[in-house]
């Protein structure tokens, strides 16, 4: 019995050594690609292509600089928004909400995941930019206009209204894996707490403090699906490559300059930028996850949660 | 002293039914939002929907024409992407949670977050060097190994997450039983899991299913029906993506009627599954 | 126990069924691969240009009803889409709003290509201003000015002295560009790169224009630049003309090379072809932008089938031929309804020469 078990193991164990060191692989041969493809633009420019603010391409001028500060910036926007609606609905469909509202509701935005990016965009477009621009726009011009962040030509289409769509976008995801995460936390964590007299929400919080792994890794989930998104971004965002303050000028991602030229592009030095701009994307992803793994590391100390 | 602990639990009640009504406002307002936007598909697409529709091939501008073939190659591409993304997800996410507490876990777990990252187009340029130009013609085939490229990751995390969540004293117990490490795995932490381990695959079908970018590049567009993986075909969302683009009124009708059923056929996905890996008590 | 066995069974079923089912819709015979017999079932596919997708879409159905054994799958995908399948042989033919440049036509695997052009389109100035309702009259001057930023008031005094009478309100203009690269940008800039020597210099012809900082805002296809002049106030944008018309877009009159303002039609773009016929060459790469001729449309551009000049298959190149053949004659009368604009006469004589240029190991495939 011990031995087969063992043989057993054995080869368990390397099936899912196997599966797991695909993942590596496809990194690896997607990175080898895209630097063998970049090469020209690499040699050429150097470090220059990062710090760079200016893209003309008919100038075969590359700099990517603005367009990772408007790839960082909206997916903020985005988790600013996304993450705290998400925990809320998360909480409420799992700790308050009886089973047959939950179940509706979780399903419905589940489905929302499915939306094609192209159909977010028009509804951006038709619904979403009107909106920004005739109201919430307005109102934070009205009322926060002092700030840098709010100033400047109100057109509905920009960074904020970029951000609102990603967040959007995510908040399936998001809530989904949250709820998901909350619903595993033993039931006997809830009943200690209220045992000890604590209110509704502070055993919520207890609940959220053995969770707060889990929810980092939603979060991290949602931030990829942000910062890669494309054609929606591009459809509200203004594709402009520029640095600005406020919130309602127009920026682009790296995402959305590649969804939007890499099908047109055909001169081998465009190709070759916009392929290095898909390194640089990836290094973007790379430093923000690690970011984000050294503030889950922070809170879970805090929280005192013996597993990291 | 007493009077204190009063005040305070006087405070810590407001507090609680504060944060209380807030979460409720929260579902209340994703809900809301979520109702427009479905709402503002269906008033703008459902006029377009008929049997005809669902049946038929593309047609010219002006003389009807529908998404049949479209429906069949997304659902074909699909089902080829979960065959092959889907067993390799899973296996990697039971990796990572049970022995991916070393640095080579740690190393794939960061690689799996980034790679979710990647834009999906990123992936089609991907597929494309490495298997559509050699081929000489894009496919359904190069399609789907697009899409389960974007699911590995997803559903990789995602199982992870939801094994980890499982009891240790499962394991203990089935351990101390005698039974061997994989057979605890396989029959007891797998299936305490699975409703997660579900919820992680249908995020990742509902993404892929609503992915256009990797299938511009590989999978390209039909306007045939399609029975064969090694030949160009349609999807909805490239069908979709081609109707919303063009200039004629009736075809972003047929685009938004298209996302209704792209939407439904999701809908139908998802209670297939959670049916299929409900717990039997 | 059992419930869990259950589990396990359960899903290794759905992979097994799933697995089989896929394998089969391998394991099938390419469908369509022609044998050499002449006549025989063949199916051609194509990608690129979108803008001429719903003209391409009207043609290989009408063509599909006369000869149902040849099935003509023309994808879209965009210009750039179409010149890469044609350059990696992964499609039988291109098309694209803007001709190859030599660098791209070295880069062909195939040997020489053969540009045949099909159809017109022209590119318009479209704009949402509701006290407007006559045509708004622009100059290269104007169009390239607000562009650049430097007319930056509707009320502009060069804007009112062509439209003296409209009523133009001192609101701030926002131009919108296309942001994704596009033969309609190409042919947008070429105009005015050929008008204004300013534009030249600052923006030059581009598929990928970049205006001056914090100038104009960029769409995403010819749907988002018309999706954002549709509704914002006070924008304008430049779209394909076919999108105009399907969407009755107010456009703007342009003033052409002999001083007149145009508005852009079918028979106006047609005109600008005619009036550069004679001076194409050989391979009819050109532009035909700030035409001469008193009613041409000045920015206006052909769409080009590519494909390679030795067809390696004799049934399928014949078939090309034969569609690209019939589209220009009697495919002819479907294209105004769909808002495109026909070759004039004289360019259809050139086209024709271009189109029994196809062979097929040095044999003509049209008789």
């Amino acid at each position: 019995m011990a031995k087969t078990g063992t043989t057993g193991d054995k080869i368990f164990r390397t099936v899912l050594l196997i599966a797991v060191s695909i993942i590596p692989l496809i990194v690896a041969a997607i990175i080898y690609m895209m630097v063998q493809n970049s090469l020209p633009t690499l040699q050429r420019f150097g470090v220059g292509f990062l710090t760079g603010r200016e893209w003309i391409p008919a100038q075969e001028t590359f700099g990517a600089l603005p367009f990772i500060y408007g790839t960082i910036v909206s997916s903020v926007i985005a988790l600013i928004i996304s993450v705290p609606l998400s925990l809320g609905i998360a909480i409420f469909l799992v700790e308050q909400a009886p089973k047959n509202l939950a179940k509706p509701i979780s399903f419905m935005v589940e489905l929302l995941a499915a939306i094609p990016s192209v159909v977010y965009g028009l509804w951006g477009i038709f619904v979403l930019a009107p909106f920004v621009r005739d109201y919430l726009g307005a109102f934070l011009q009205k009322y926060l206009g002092f700030l840098p962040l709010f100033q400047g030509r109100l057109t509905g289409i920009g960074m904020l209204t970029g951000g609102i769509i990603l967040a959007l976008m995510i908040i399936p995801i998001l809530t989904a894996v949250v709820r998901d995460v909350l619903e595993v936390v033993p039931v006997t964590q809830r009943e200690a707490a209220l045992a000890l007299g604590a209110t509704k929400w502070e055993t919520t919080k207890v609940v959220l403090g053995n969770a707060a792994s889990g929810i980092a890794g939603a979060v991290v989930l949602g931030l990829g699906r942000a910062i890669g998104e494309t054609m929606a971004v591009t459809m509200v965002i203004g594709n402009s490559p520029q640095i600005s303050a406020s919130v309602f000028e127009p920026a682009y991602t790296i995402a959305s300059v590649l969804a939007a030229n890499f099908a047109d592009a055909t001169e081998k030095i465009y190709l070759s930028a916009l392929i290095e701009m898909g390194l640089v994307l990836f290094f973007v992803t790379f430093a923000v996850n690690a970011l984000a793994k050294l503030l889950i590391i922070g809170v879970s100390r805090r929280n005192g949660v013996a597993k990291a | 002293m007493a009077e204190t602990n009063s005040q305070n639990h006087g405070r810590r009640k407001l507090v609680s039914s504060v944060m209380t009504t807030l979460t409720a406002a929260c579902a209340v307002f994703v809900v809301a939002v979520l109702l427009l936007i479905i709402s503002y598909i269906a008033i703008r697409g459902f006029s377009s929907i008929s049997v005809q529709f669902l049946i038929d091939t593309p047609k010219p501008v002006g003389e009807g024409g529908g998404i049949g073939n479209a429906i069949l190659g997304s659902v074909m591409m699909t089902a080829l992407a979960a065959v092959i993304g889907l067993p390799i997800g899973v296996l990697a996410g039971i990796y990572l949670a049970e022995f991916g507490n070393n640095w080579y876990g740690n190393v794939v777990r960061f690689l799996a977050d980034t790679l979710v990252g990647v834009p999906s187009i990123i992936i089609g340029i991907f597929i494309y060097t490495l298997i559509v130009v050699p081929m000489g013609r894009q496919s359904g085939l190069a399609g789907g190994l697009a899409l389960a490229l974007i699911m590995i990751p997803i559903v990789a995390r995602t199982t992870e997450e939801m094994i980890r969540l499982v009891p240790d004293a499962m394991r203990e117990g089935a351990l101390a039983l005698g039974a061997p490490q994989w057979r605890v795995t396989w029959n007891i932490v797998l299936p305490a899991a699975s409703t997660g381990i579900a919820t992680g695959a249908m995020l990742a079908i509902a993404r892929i299913t609503g992915e256009t970018a990797p299938l511009l590049f590989t999978a390209l567009n039909s306007r045939f029906y399609n029975f064969y993986l090694d030949q160009p075909m349609s999807s909805l969302t490239v069908q979709i993506f081609n109707y919303a683009t063009g200039p004629f009124e009736v075809e972003h009708a047929m685009a938004w009627a298209a996302t209704l059923i792209l939407v439904g056929i999701i809908l139908v996905i998802n209670v297939l599954v959670r049916f299929l890996t409900r717990k039997r008590f | 126990m059992t419930g869990s066995n259950f589990f396990t069974r359960k899903i290794t079923g759905i992979f097994l069924f799933m697995c089989l089912s896929l394998s089969l819709a391998c394991s099938g015979q390419p469908m369509g691969e022609s044998n050499g017999s002449q006549g025989g079932n063949s199916k051609l596919t194509g990608a690129g240009s979108t803008f001429v997708k719903p003209m391409m879409d009207k043609w290989t159905n009408e063509f599909g009803k006369l000869y149902p054994s040849v099935k003509i799958d023309y994808s879209g995908g965009g210009s750039g889409a179409g010149i890469k399948a044609i350059q990696n042989q992964t499609s039988d033919f291109g098309a694209s709003d803007a001709a190859m440049s030599d660098d791209e036509l070295k880069q062909a695997k195939g040997g020489e290509i053969v540009h045949i052009p099909v159809v017109l389109g022209a590119v318009v100035l479209t704009y949402n201003l509701k006290e407007v309702t006559e045509p708004l009259k622009l100059t290269p001057e104007i169009i390239a000015d607000i562009y650049l930023g430097k007319i930056k008031k509707w009320n502009d005094e060069k804007i009112k002295k062509e439209n003296p009478n409209a009523a133009l309100l001192a609101s701030d203009i926002t131009p919108v560009f296309r942001a994704d690269g596009s033969g309609t940008s190409d042919v947008f800039t070429d105009f005015l790169s050929k008008t204004v020597p300013e534009w030249k210099e600052k923006v030059g012809r581009t598929k990928n224009p970049q205006l001056p900082q914090g100038v104009g805002i960029g769409g995403k296809g010819n749907e988002g630049v018309m999706g954002q002049v549709k509704n914002t106030p006070n924008t304008i944008g430049y779209v394909e003309l076919t999108f105009a018309k399907a969407n009755n877009l107010p456009t703007a009159l342009v003033k052409n090379a002999a001083e007149n303002f145009v508005e852009a039609t079918s028979e106006t773009v047609s005109s600008a072809a005619a009036g550069m016929t004679a001076k194409m060459p050989e391979d009819l790469r050109y532009e035909i932008t700030n035409a001469e001729g008193a009613d041409a449309y000045p920015i206006s551009g052909m769409v080009y089938i590519l494909a390679y000049k030795d067809q390696k298959d004799t049934v399928k190149g014949k078939n090309l031929a034969d569609f690209l053949w019939w589209a220009i004659h009697d495919g002819e009368k479907y294209v105004k309804e769909l808002h495109y604009a026909p070759l004039p006469a004289e360019l259809v004589k050139k086209t024709e020469a271009k189109i029994n240029s196809l062979s097929n190991g040095g044999k003509s495939l049209r008789p």
